[in-house]
């Protein structure tokens, strides 16, 4: 009996090597593991056995059955996996065809430019004002000491409206309103992005309508020096660590001092080359002390109270940093151009 | 301004300091140098030659055969100048030589004739055709006889010069004069500034028995008259052609070039009448009469108004003041005697002339920045005496004049430690007195306070700041610190409206629209179209521009989409035909017919698409832009604001009339979304394009400020699908409504999840399905409740829609 339990586990196991279809597997269970099957005969005919016999042959049976049970097991495990991979085969696709797009929008350069310089100045502690676009005379021009018939106004020729009212040349007008609304008894730390005006006409360099962010910082105490160390901060956050600045007398009528501030050139690093027309220096932004009169008229006492201003353009800012050679650009709205600077 | 080196040089010490260094260290000190020119930078080798023989050329009737005596050699030149003449100094560029542009030089035969050089015209040497004298336009130009021969003709001709522009800010009228740029020069070099000498032999004769002055107006606190006999007219001197030509005017002759000469020199307009011409020997200066009329020296017909200030010989204008001399009492070839105006006009009256008439001369420019008060006499003097030098003139004694001029200096005190503590810096008082001298500014110390009489060159200068800035700038901003503002810090933020904006960008970007930023300014025919409702509601008409540039830019926007609709325009001209675009952006409400306040500026966002949404080509996937689109895009809008908005069916100017929804929140109407109506698409050349509209202002103002905290439900909800048969024209929205208001309560949620119009249905009639999603969010729903509710939505259906159910 040993020899044939033996025997057949020899033979099941040829069979379980051999078998190619998960089916195959099944059919040998059955076939030798079966109640039907032959280990089960075997173990039938136990009774004409010894009873020093029995046990023997007994285990000898179960680790007959064990054997190919595992073996079954292995091989049915291994067929499966096979089975799987096929079918994964089978499932491939030609990764190298290209994704279903997703549609992506994105903001203008301009709003980017303005966003991050109000983000810069907020972290400075600054707040943000808005104003109108259609101003008075009154705050565009005579409360910024810019009285009817003064010179300076002729830097910027303005689209009327009534004789009083017009399209602001300038977002200052922002900076008086809010002096005034703050009545001349707190400081003001404030900036004020927007649409400007002016009557250019249209051309590389020259728009009609443009943008403008200023900045006005009132209160006791307040150097020129402090204008000059928050100009370098913002300049250095804004354009990066390794460029310096420099400041040159400048003239506005709504400050004195009035400044220009230069940055070095990106290209060159102050060496001088086409981009700065051979200077190192590139003119980035006007400011100065706030005027004694514009803060008069705005209600603050000058004995009391100074500060500084500080005015810059984000078009210019935008082509000085990405390199856009027409302002026209900004506002043609060129699918490809603003797609451009979607990551900028 | 235009500022020769060399001519700089007469005034003021500049020692070794190059062109450029100089530049910089003026551009730091305040005035921008915009630029150095170099006139003959590249150009060499060009010399005085003489013409000892000039002949026609054999084989050529237009060109002359010179035989040209440069000093070392003589040269044979082919010249084809109109003006050529034996006897004549000319300009003869050698073999070799190069003129400006890289023009070399070299022999060649002309018509089979040699030439060994160029006889050159100003032009050829580099000056502007502008420039160039009259006589010698069409041809070369001709030295004085007594040049020598083989002479650098680019020297006598002062091109070897550096010429700096200049870029004058509105305060700095000083330097609009060669000695106002010396001092400025002088103060940052420090080195003082040599005056030029007025002084002149006068003949025995008196002025004043030629010409009387009376000053009829306010407007002209000074007027001088000087005389000048015997005048010969010419050409002026050589060097003083080189001067002019150098800061950008035209020499005429000696006469004129005098008044203009001094004009650079001391920022004074002078004006030269003929006597001979003046009319009368009497001057009277008054404001024009309305309507009154002369003719100018450029041989205009001007009309007069009484703002503007005329110079008259008793009964009509010889000059209109300070802005352009009269024809009638011009100099000219025949001039025997010169009336010669010194005067300060006042500056306001001076710009409102010049700015009617369309004239900006050299001297309204200056006149209207108020010239220095003590130079007006001064200048006078100065031109008598080269009109003596240079035109043979004999000055009469005295000057004919009305005074009411102050001339009187300012002081302005100030107080050292003021000026540090404005400054931020540590200067100390000899620093501070050292500053003032080399300014040339005068001034009194005692202690740290300082009285300083500030010259009347210096017009700009009238309170303590002009004085920390005029200490600042001769310091050195560059000598400034760095320092931090030392007031009490706050934090800095968006306010909650600023914030939402952003939302709002941020939401349609990631909803894939691109921002644009268009034009305010737009046609009066493009501010017409696709105003919503609610803004036509509050208007009386686009605001308009009192005198546009261009009509395409003349009206103030009532809405954001007529340029957004140019733009896409634009693009689908060069292939773009794929596009969602949005813009937040002021609109401009005015409800009056003529405006006398501001208008209403409120912010809306608009957006445009067109083309194909979504483009998936291999996997056959392709959507193009529909109304739903759209609408899905203003809901998740509307959604992250946490407002519920209603769609109603609407018509509207320029939008399909099936295809036009109005957006109502709070039964107030916000805006719109449509298609486009195909013949405004056809005019902007676009495609079906779908827009929407929405009033922010209003938004911002009603948007929830809590955001509802929506808790993550603990009990299971129930979900009922119920389909209707309606008629085609029941709107789903108003079907929907009616479900929400019979379901009561218990409903979270109702959608449509199928439209179906065809088979099995009969015409006429379509069917919607609904699914409505039931929760508590407090405890387990019971069957029955929500059977209840289903129940009582069918009998409303039925009631509002005469819904039956889809079997
Ligand atoms: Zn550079």
């Amino acid at each position: 009996m040993k020899e044939r339990l033996e025997e057949l586990q020899a033979e099941a196991l040829t069979k379980v090597e051999e078998a190619i279809y998960l089916s195959d597997l099944q059919d040998i269970r059955v076939a030798y593991l079966g109640k039907k099957g032959p280990i089960t005969e075997v173990l039938r005919g136990m009774g004409k056995l010894s009873k020093e016999e029995r046990p023997v042959i007994g285990e000898l049976a179960n680790k007959v059955r064990e054997a190919i049970a595992t073996e079954l097991d292995a091989k049915k495990e291994r067929l499966e996996k096979e089975e799987l991979e096929k079918k994964l085969e089978t499932e491939t696709i030609d990764v190298t065809l290209p994704g279903r797009p997703v549609k992506v929008g994105g903001p203008h350069l301009l709003t980017s430019i303005v966003e991050e310089i109000e983000d810069l100045f907020i972290g400075m502690g600054f707040e943000v004002r808005e104003g109108p676009e259609v101003e008075t005379d009154y705050y565009n021009f005579e409360a910024l000491n810019l009285p009817k018939g003064h010179p300076a106004r002729d830097m910027q020729d303005s689209f009327y409206i009534t004789e009083e009212l017009l399209l602001r040349t300038h977002t200052s007008p922002v900076q008086a309103r809010t002096m005034g609304e703050y009545q001349g008894a707190k400081p003001v730390k404030m900036i004020c992005p927007g649409k400007v005006y002016r009557r250019d006409t249209d051309d590389a360099t020259h728009s009609h309508q443009f943008t403008q962010v200023e900045g006005l910082y009132v209160d006791k105490n307040v150097r020129m020096s402090d204008l000059k160390g928050v100009l370098n901060q913002f300049a250095k956050q804004f354009f990066g660590e390794d460029r310096e600045i420099r400041l040159r007398p400048s003239f506005f009528p709504f400050t004195e001092p009035s400044v220009e501030m230069d940055i070095s050139c990106k290209v060159c690093h102050g060496h001088g080359c086409s981009v700065c027309k051979g200077t190192g220096w590139i003119e980035i932004l006007g400011g100065g002390m706030v005027h004694p009169r514009v803060l008069e008229m705005a209600g603050y006492d000058p004995k009391e109270y100074n500060g500084f201003a500080f005015g810059m353009g984000p078009e210019r800012i935008a082509m000085l940093k990405y390199g856009v050679d027409d302002i026209r650009h900004f506002y043609t709205n060129d699918v490809r151009f603003l797609k451009q600077y979607h990551k900028a | 301004m235009y500022v020769s080196l060399n001519w700089l040089k007469e005034y003021v010490d500049i020692g070794t300091i190059t062109p450029e260094e100089l530049a910089e260290k003026i551009t730091k000190s305040g005035i921008e140098v915009e630029g150095i020119e170099y006139v003959a930078e590249q150009s060499s080798n060009v010399v005085v030659g003489y013409v000892q023989e000039c002949e026609k050329h054999p084989n050529a009737d237009k060109l002359n055969l010179c035989q040209v005596d440069v000093g070392e050699e003589q040269l044979q030149i082919i010249c084809g100048a109109p003006n050529i003449a034996k006897g004549q100094k000319v300009a003869v560029a050698k073999p070799g030589a190069v003129l400006p542009g890289n023009f070399k030089i070299k022999k060649a035969k002309l018509r089979g004739v040699e030439s060994n050089g160029m006889i050159c015209s100003l032009q050829e040497l580099g000056i502007e055709e502008k420039f160039v004298p009259k006589e010698y336009a069409e041809g070369i130009f001709v030295f004085p006889e007594e040049t020598e021969v083989g002479a650098d003709a680019l020297a006598l001709l002062n091109l070897h010069d550096a010429i700096l522009e200049l870029g004058l800010t509105p305060n700095r009228s000083d330097a609009l004069s060669m000695l106002g740029v010396a001092y400025e020069v002088g103060a940052i070099l420090d080195v003082p500034v040599r005056l030029p000498k007025e002084e002149v032999n006068v003949s025995s004769e008196i002025a004043a028995d030629y010409v009387s002055v009376k000053v009829d107006t306010e407007l002209n606190p000074y007027y001088g008259a000087f005389v000048i006999k015997d005048i010969q007219i010419g050409p002026s001197p050589l060097w003083m052609r080189n001067y002019l030509i150098a800061a950008g005017i035209r020499p005429i002759n000696n006469v004129v070039d005098i008044t203009n000469y001094v004009l650079l020199e001391y920022g004074q307009p002078l004006h030269a009448f003929d006597y001979d011409q003046f009319g009368s020997n009497e001057i009277v200066v008054r404001r024009a009469k309305d309507g009154e009329q002369m003719v100018t020296l450029d041989g205009q017909e001007r009309t007069l108004k009484s703002s503007h200030l005329v110079i008259t010989n008793g009964t009509i204008p010889t000059a209109m003041a300070g802005v352009m001399g009269g024809a009638n009492s011009e100099v000219s070839n025949q001039t025997k005697t010169v009336l010669l105006e010194a005067a300060y006009f006042d500056p306001a009256a001076v710009r409102t002339a010049s700015k009617d008439h369309g004239l900006r001369s050299e001297s309204s420019s200056r006149f209207e920045k108020g010239v220095d008060p003590n130079r007006v006499k001064k200048a006078g003097q100065r031109a008598c005496q080269l009109l003596s030098q240079y035109a043979n003139g004999t000055v009469l004694s005295g000057v004919v004049e009305f005074d009411q001029l102050d001339k009187s200096a300012a002081t302005i005190e100030i107080d050292s430690t003021e000026v540090n503590n404005r400054l931020g810096t540590e200067i100390d008082n000899d620093e501070i007195g050292d500053i003032l001298r080399k300014l040339e500014f005068e001034f009194k110390q005692n202690g740290n306070l300082f009285s300083i009489t500030i010259p009347t060159r210096r017009q700009d200068i009238t309170i303590f700041e002009d004085m920390v800035e005029e200490i600042a700038r001769i310091f050195g901003y560059d000598n400034l610190p760095y320092t931090l503002p030392q007031g009490a810090s706050q934090a800095g933020g968006l306010t909650e409206r600023q914030q939402l904006k952003r939302d709002v960008k941020n939401y349609l970007q990631g909803a894939g629209l691109m921002e644009t930023i268009t034009y305010s300014l737009t046609s009066k025919e493009r501010a017409e179209l696709l105003i919503s409702p609610e803004v036509k509601g509050k208007v009386d008409s686009p605001v308009q521009l009192a005198m546009p540039m261009s009509e395409e830019h003349s009206t103030l926007r009532l809405s954001i989409l007529p340029e957004l609709l140019a733009s896409m325009s634009y693009n689908s001209a060069r292939k773009q035909t794929n596009i969602g675009y949005y813009e937040v952006g002021t609109v401009f409400l005015s409800d009056e017919t003529t405006i006398s306040k501001q208008p209403e500026e409120r912010l809306r966002v608009s957006g445009a698409l067109t083309g194909d949404w979504i483009t998936h080509p291999w996997q056959q996937e392709k959507k193009a832009v529909d109304f739903f689109v759209v609408k899905g895009i203003v809901e998740g809008l509307l959604e992250k604001l946490n407002l519920t908005a209603t769609y109603k069916q609407a018509k509207m100017d320029g939008l399909h009339p099936g295809r036009t929804a109005q957006i109502l929140i709070k039964d107030v109407a916000v805006g719109f979304i449509g298609q486009v109506h195909p013949s405004l698409q056809d005019s902007f050349d676009l495609k079906d394009t779908y827009v929407f509209d929405l009033d922010l202002e209003f938004i911002f103002t009603i948007h929830e400020n809590e955001p509802s905290f929506a808790k993550i439900p603990r009990y299971p909800s129930i979900s009922r699908d119920i389909a209707l048969v309606v008629d085609e024209h029941v709107h789903a929205g108003d079907v929907k409504a009616t479900i929400l208001k019979a379901g009561g309560e218990l409903i979270k949620e109702v959608q449509v999840f199928d439209v179906y119009q065809g088979e099995h249905l009969e015409t006429g009639k379509k069917s919607l399905a609904f699914n409505i999603l039931y929760l508590d969010p407090e405890r387990t729903l019971k069957d029955e409740e929500v059977e209840k509710s289903y129940q009582a939505i069918l009998d409303a259906v039925k009631k509002a829609h005469q819904a039956q159910l889809r079997a």
